[in-house]
């Protein structure tokens, strides 16, 4: 091992791999990258460059877990940007996104189900409004969208709620595991040679200049690198401004959601989107990966940051909206409440912008597409580094990563006899409402990102995300978490 | 996979499965097994420390309580098997189970389904606010303190009957029970115990309890036939009053209450806990399509316990979800005779 000696919560790193470190000083050395925020965009971005191995690349996230943002609490959907505005960098890093999320997830193993999506009319002036919207699916490249009259929108959904004149059918647009394709990302590139350092928020950004370092300021101290690239999220704006750009301001934009019981799953089969109107995309239904139900989200500009709580205004406006969409669904026990802030800016499209003079990045205003769209964003900014002037070296492929299936159409492993004949630990069901084993705890203790948090590891492994919220579960599940860290 | 064969299969150790195990054992109904996805047998009263369990003078401890009841269905012959999950129906009468020793199929002539019932956790409930750490059932947290020993936190607030009230409409009936009508009384009991349960828990963690709140007009600690009152001593209570949001990002830092009169407070505590508001843990009965009680969905059941299907009987808290242990325990002792009835027919 040629790496330092374990800094305090560094998982030990295999040879050519990064190293996790959550507390103490950061490396003296200076880096040729800093990305800055683990969310979906800068893992993807991290992973990106870790094809590249002569860069020596870092990832820097002010949270304790990657994906613990925007990303975390958003519609989780697959977009096929067909709604995009045609021309837009959105528009077509969507579109790429969606090709190569739907490659990367079936060979990383991040749960996809490919429902489709019903825009559905409940009034004369939406339905006139859905030749405008397959016209512009078919600007965007989106060949297969076809009107359903309501005798064919009933059939494909028998539960929902009467009064719907007709919709729109989009095939291709997909759900998707929102905390395992950030995750995927951010462990392939720590296996690639990146280090990832979390609780390690940025402060301030001085030098750049004449050739010298940046060096960030940070809750862990100096961190030099050559090039930053910042994938802030909410806090883009503000880390743009220690840049001295006045580019763009984020307005925080409150989305919140409610996830109701697997029993609802067969209510629903496709996304339901309500016609778009000025106000934005409205309040959907849609199914999860995970055999669940979401509906939402809100919208709410704020000026608050850290306002990720749920409200019952909120909440009851959900629900009356959802109970015309899907009157049976509110019959259903909800299963968690939460609430997501999107980085909504004044513009309408991405602000990704580079600044080659002072070796740095800007990955702005990256709105609900960000996960459907990371995977090319990644590849847009890695081109934008290159053509600013960084060397990124030779290319290499990525050993694929392997991530712990947690969609409904994979039996868990204590159903999977092989398995559980293999290893008594996948036996043993900690969590019976998700079916979660002992085993998947604790190898998910043990991989190279491990969770921080019980939140983390519910991320994870889907434990305490049942029904009885950990009533049953909760203190055994905590008892292993604790024996973990202990 | 393995498949077995057994002539009962009873699902869920807790006092209505155990005391249905031991009886069926006992009057010959052949090989009768207990399956329990815990580690240890005896349900909900393994995790109730006080005295309480069990009918006067005999009062004892819940897990005191919980052993006897396991002693007694081993001796009449009984299997009890603990840390086996029911997983799903692999048949009409045949559960696909899980184990450390593997995965296997149980067929029987008859299935007992005994899975009891839970409190409606803080998300189900519609409590709006953040989702901070610090937040439990009152089952959660007597697993936390009495099996693991955990420290929960300093300060507790416990919301307690009519606490809460849903964003929106409810949901449901709280408390309600479905087909075996309870009375409204023991409803009041039940959420009382709950309440006792959560306070006593707090107390024995260490933790103080900063108040109980209720929606009730007044406190109704008194109903509970606890022996002890002992730790209500000092326990403010907040009568008339919800809890509107949940504050703190990472832990819990307060609470914030509505009185009826309109006035609003912040209640500072790093931990909450949920009581009453029984729901049965029908998973397995709705994953077997069993017909369903309104309300909260208890299998629907008749007088001899039985359910929409040949063969498949509920009992306990699963089909009365406020049902105390002894109750449970006399209504596993009535789903015995109807199982053994059931037996006899279809020979």
């Amino acid at each position: 091992m040629t790496a330092p000696g374990p800094r305090e919560g560094s998982v030990t790193a295999g040879p050519g791999e990064g190293s996790v470190t959550v507390a103490g000083p950061l490396p003296v050395r200076p880096y040729d990258v800093t990305v800055v925020g683990a969310g979906v965009v800068g893992a993807a971005l991290a992973r990106e460059l870790a094809r590249h191995p002569r860069l020596r690349v870092a990832l820097v996230e002010a949270q304790d877990d990657v994906g613990q943002g925007t990303s975390k609490a958003n519609t989780a959907i697959l977009h096929t940007g067909f709604d995009a505005v045609p021309g837009s960098l959105e528009a077509r890093l969507v579109r790429e996104g969606h090709r190569l999320l739907s490659a990367y997830a079936a060979e990383s193993g991040i749960p996809v189900e490919p429902v489709g999506a019903l825009l559905v009319a409940w009034d004369e002036d939406q339905l006139a409004a859905l030749p405008g919207l397959a016209d512009k699916a078919r600007r965007n490249a989106h060949d297969g969208v076809r009107p359903l009259d309501a005798a064919e929108l009933y059939a494909r959904e028998p539960h929902l709620g009467p009064g719907a004149l007709g919709a729109l059918h989009v095939p291709g647009e997909s759900v998707i595991c929102p905390w395992t394709t950030p995750l995927a990302y951010a462990t392939q590139a720590v296996r690639h040679g990146v280090d990832l350092h979390l609780g390690c928020r940025v402060e301030s950004v001085t030098g750049g200049t004449g050739g010298g370092h940046q060096v960030l300021g940070t809750t862990r101290g100096p961190l030099h690198t050559r090039w930053l690239v910042n994938a802030a999220g909410l806090h883009a704006d503000t880390l743009d401004r220690m840049r001295g750009h006045e580019d763009f301001t984020v307005t925080p934009r409150r989305g919140q959601l409610l996830v109701f019981d697997t029993f609802a799953r067969d209510l629903v089969r496709h996304i339901l989107l309500p016609v778009p109107t000025a106000l934005g995309k409205g309040v959907l239904v849609a199914p999860t990966v995970h055999g669940n139900v979401l509906l939402g989200p809100t919208a709410e500009d704020l000026d608050d940051r850290t306002a990720t709580g749920t409200t019952a205004e909120g909440l009851a406006g959900l629900r009356e909206k959802g109970r015309r969409v899907l009157p049976a669904l509110l019959e259903e026990e909800v299963t968690a409440v939460y609430a997501g802030l999107r980085a909504a800016t004044e513009h309408d499209d991405y602000r990704i912008t580079a600044h080659p003079g002072q070796a740095y990045v800007t990955v702005g205003g990256i709105r609900s597409t960000g996960l459907t769209a990371s995977l090319a964003i990644a590849a847009h900014v890695r081109d934008l580094l290159a053509d600013s002037g960084l060397a990124l070296g030779p290319a290499r492929d990525l050993e694929p990563v392997h991530m712990p299936r947690l969609g409904r159409t994979t039996p868990r492993p204590c159903r999977v006899p092989e398995r559980v004949a293999a290893d008594p630990e996948y036996g043993v069901v900690v969590c019976p409402c998700e079916q979660v084993s002992r085993g998947e705890i604790r190898d998910a203790l043990a991989t190279t990102v491990p969770p921080r948090s019980l939140d983390g590891l519910r991320r994870r492994t889907r434990a305490r995300a049942g029904r009885c919220q950990g009533d049953t579960c909760g203190a055994a599940v905590r008892e292993l978490f604790e024996q973990a860290r202990r | 996979m393995s498949a077995r064969e057994v002539d009962v299969l009873v699902v869920g150790a807790g006092p209505a499965g155990l005391v249905a195990a031991a009886r069926l054992a006992a009057l010959g109904a052949g090989r009768v097994e207990v399956l329990d996805g815990d580690q240890g047998a005896g349900g909900a009263p393994r995790y109730g420390a006080h005295r309480g369990y069990g009918t006067w003078p005999r009062v004892v401890t819940g897990p005191a309580y919980a052993r006897r009841l396991v002693a007694v269905a081993q001796r009449a012959g009984a299997v009890v098997r603990t840390g086996v999950t029911a997983l799903d129906w692999a048949g009409p009468l045949a559960l696909e189970t899980a184990g450390p020793l593997g995965v296997e199929t149980v067929s029987a002539r008859a299935v007992v389904l005994a899975t009891g019932a839970r409190e409606r956790p803080r998300a189900a409930r519609l409590v709006p606010g953040t989702r901070p750490a610090g937040v439990y059932t009152t089952g959660e947290l007597q697993r936390a303190v009495h099996q693991f020993g955990q420290h929960i936190g300093t300060r507790a607030v416990i919301v307690g009957a009519g606490g809460t009230a849903p964003a929106g409409e409810a949901t449901g009936p709280e408390d309600a029970t479905c087909a075996q009508t309870a009375t409204g009384a023991e409803d009041a009991v039940a959420a009382a115990y709950a309440e006792h349960a959560a306070v006593t828990t707090v107390r024995a963690s260490g933790a103080s309890v900063v108040a109980l709140v209720t929606g009730l007009s007044r406190a109704r600690t008194g109903r509970a036939p606890v022996a002890d009152l002992r730790p209500w001593r000092g326990v403010p209570l907040l009568t008339g009053a919800t809890v509107t949001e949940l504050l703190g990002q990472g832990r819990l830092s307060g609470v914030r209450v509505r009185h009826r009169d309109g006035g609003t407070a912040v209640l500072p505590c790093d931990t909450v806990v949920f009581t009453g508001a029984f729901v049965p843990d029908h998973t397995l009965a709705r994953r077997g399509g069993l017909t369903l009680a309104t309300g909260v969905r208890c299998p629907a059941v008749d007088a001899a316990l039985r359910t929409s299907r040949p063969g498949v009987f509920a009992t306990g808290a699963l089909v009365r979800p406020t049902a105390s242990a002894p109750a449970a325990a006399r209504a596993g002792a009535r789903a015995a005779h109807a199982v053994l009835a059931h037996l006899r027919d279809t020979c």
